[in-house]
């Protein structure tokens, strides 16, 4: 769809955006990170709502990562999770093997060290996701090799 | 090597591939009953027999093979995670709703990013005029990467005119990416000026209003950027501007379009 590309190309823009707008002022590095992430969580939050409208109630923990693996991840990406792993303790790993926003950048570890920026912002999707059907969380996201990528979710217990 | 059969184990002496084994007629399961069989067992000795009875049932597992190939692949190709599929993983998940295509579901995703970023700049500048810089310059960097996306799904033709290019960028360009299409109207005698008139704008159906101290904050100023960036790539110097904003409390949205005369000053110069 060609909305794809829109989506694309603004996040890549967003994050420029805000790093060039850190660089032009104090120079705080951390917080461009936590601010994708903020918005990341706004979106999840609201794209999960209307997702989910009219879906029936998810019958547990795990069920709801399967949610977020399979439809969740197919509206937002057009592909599933690749892998989902769990300790059935409150971990959940998602794999992605072939992460759509880090296609275009490299095929190996070119340019890792600028991967971390280009993932906050699903991190804060699948967090405000989370938290919009009722899980608390706390999601990190790890690159090994470009395009694929791992996000832990830790659930926490209130 | 022992071979197990409904009488027991036996010994194969030759192993033959399945592809030599054409016809049954040696075979004794095929052409007699049981008696004979087991009377040739007697008479000729082991050997004999075994090789003739593994042939039948070779053959008669090897086309149950088949049969069973042919009914496999017959059905829909699998999709390559089969692998999960083995590990049966037993999905049940709830139906999703019908409202929730993925058509809609992706523009909606650029709506609320977008909003969020328009919502994250506003935290940031205290200036409207540097919010609409910023997503100005934004949308141009988009609209450099955008046209060649653009080009590359519709493969339209050289417009000869600005009045085509508005035309192609109202109905070709506003449909592909935003589903909508907005009217275009010339506002110069010069042909120079354009408008595009949006009745209904996607970016912001899910704003309510703008807050009271963000007054003159242009919240689709990405879109001028865009269509900015755009054009110059395609060697068109234009300038872009917002006329009239829904969201300020004009009657429609209107993009204003104007062609600046950089194309012709180049010519000039090539033919000097």
């Amino acid at each position: 769809m060609a909305d794809e590309a829109l989506f694309l190309l603004l996040h890549s823009e967003m994050v420029a955006g805000l790093y060039r707008a850190a660089e032009q002022g104090e120079g705080e590095n951390g917080r461009c990170i936590t601010k994708l992430e903020n918005m990341g969580f706004r979106v999840g939050q609201g794209l999960i709502e209307r997702f989910t409208k009219d879906t029936a109630r998810f019958k547990d923990e795990l069920d709801i990562m399967k949610f977020i693996c399979k439809d969740f991840w197919t509206t937002v990406f057009k592909k599933q999770i690749d892998n989902l792993r769990t300790n059935h303790q409150g971990i959940y790993v998602l794999q992605d093997n072939k992460f759509r926003l880090l296609t275009q950048m490299s095929a190996g570890k070119q340019y890792l060290e600028h991967a971390p920026k280009y993932l906050a912002f699903t991190c804060g999707l699948i967090r405000g996701g989370l938290s919009n059907l009722g899980i608390k969380s706390i999601v990190t996201a790890e690159v090994s090799t470009m395009p694929a990528c791992k996000f832990q979710v830790m659930i926490q217990k209130m | 090597m022992l071979h197990k059969t409904k009488q027991g184990l036996v010994h194969i002496e030759n192993r033959r591939s399945i592809s030599s084994i054409t016809e049954c007629s040696k075979c004794i399961s095929c052409k007699g009953g049981r008696e004979e069989r087991r009377e040739l067992w007697r008479r000729e000795g082991e050997n004999t027999v075994t090789e003739r009875r593994i042939c039948c049932s070779r053959k008669k597992r090897y086309k149950q093979a088949i049969k069973y190939f042919k009914r496999y692949t017959s059905n829909m190709s699998r999709p390559p995670g089969r692998k999960q599929d083995n590990h049966k993983i037993d999905w049940h998940l709830p139906t999703i709703s019908s409202s929730a295509s993925a058509h809609h579901m992706s523009r909606e995703l650029f709506v609320l990013t977008y909003g969020a970023l328009v919502a994250q700049l506003c935290k940031d500048y205290e200036k409207d005029e540097d919010v609409n810089t910023c997503l100005d310059r934004m949308g141009y960097g988009i609209g450099v990467r955008l046209i060649e996306d653009f080009l590359a799904r519709s493969a339209v033709k050289k417009c000869r005119s600005y009045s085509e290019t508005a035309e192609m960028i109202a109905q070709v360009a506003f449909k592909m990416y935003l589903g909508v299409t907005p009217s275009v109207s010339c506002t110069s005698a010069t042909g120079d000026e354009f408008s595009l008139i949006l009745d209904k704008n996607p970016l912001v159906d899910f704003v309510e209003e703008l807050p009271a101290e963000r007054a003159s904050l242009c919240y689709c100023n990405l879109l001028c950027g865009v269509i900015r960036g755009a054009l110059e790539m395609v060697h068109l110097a234009a300038e872009v501007t917002f006329l009239q904003d829904k969201l300020k409390g004009d009657a429609v949205t209107e993009i204003g379009i104007i062609f600046l005369r950089k194309t012709e000053d180049k010519k000039h110069k090539r033919n000097k």
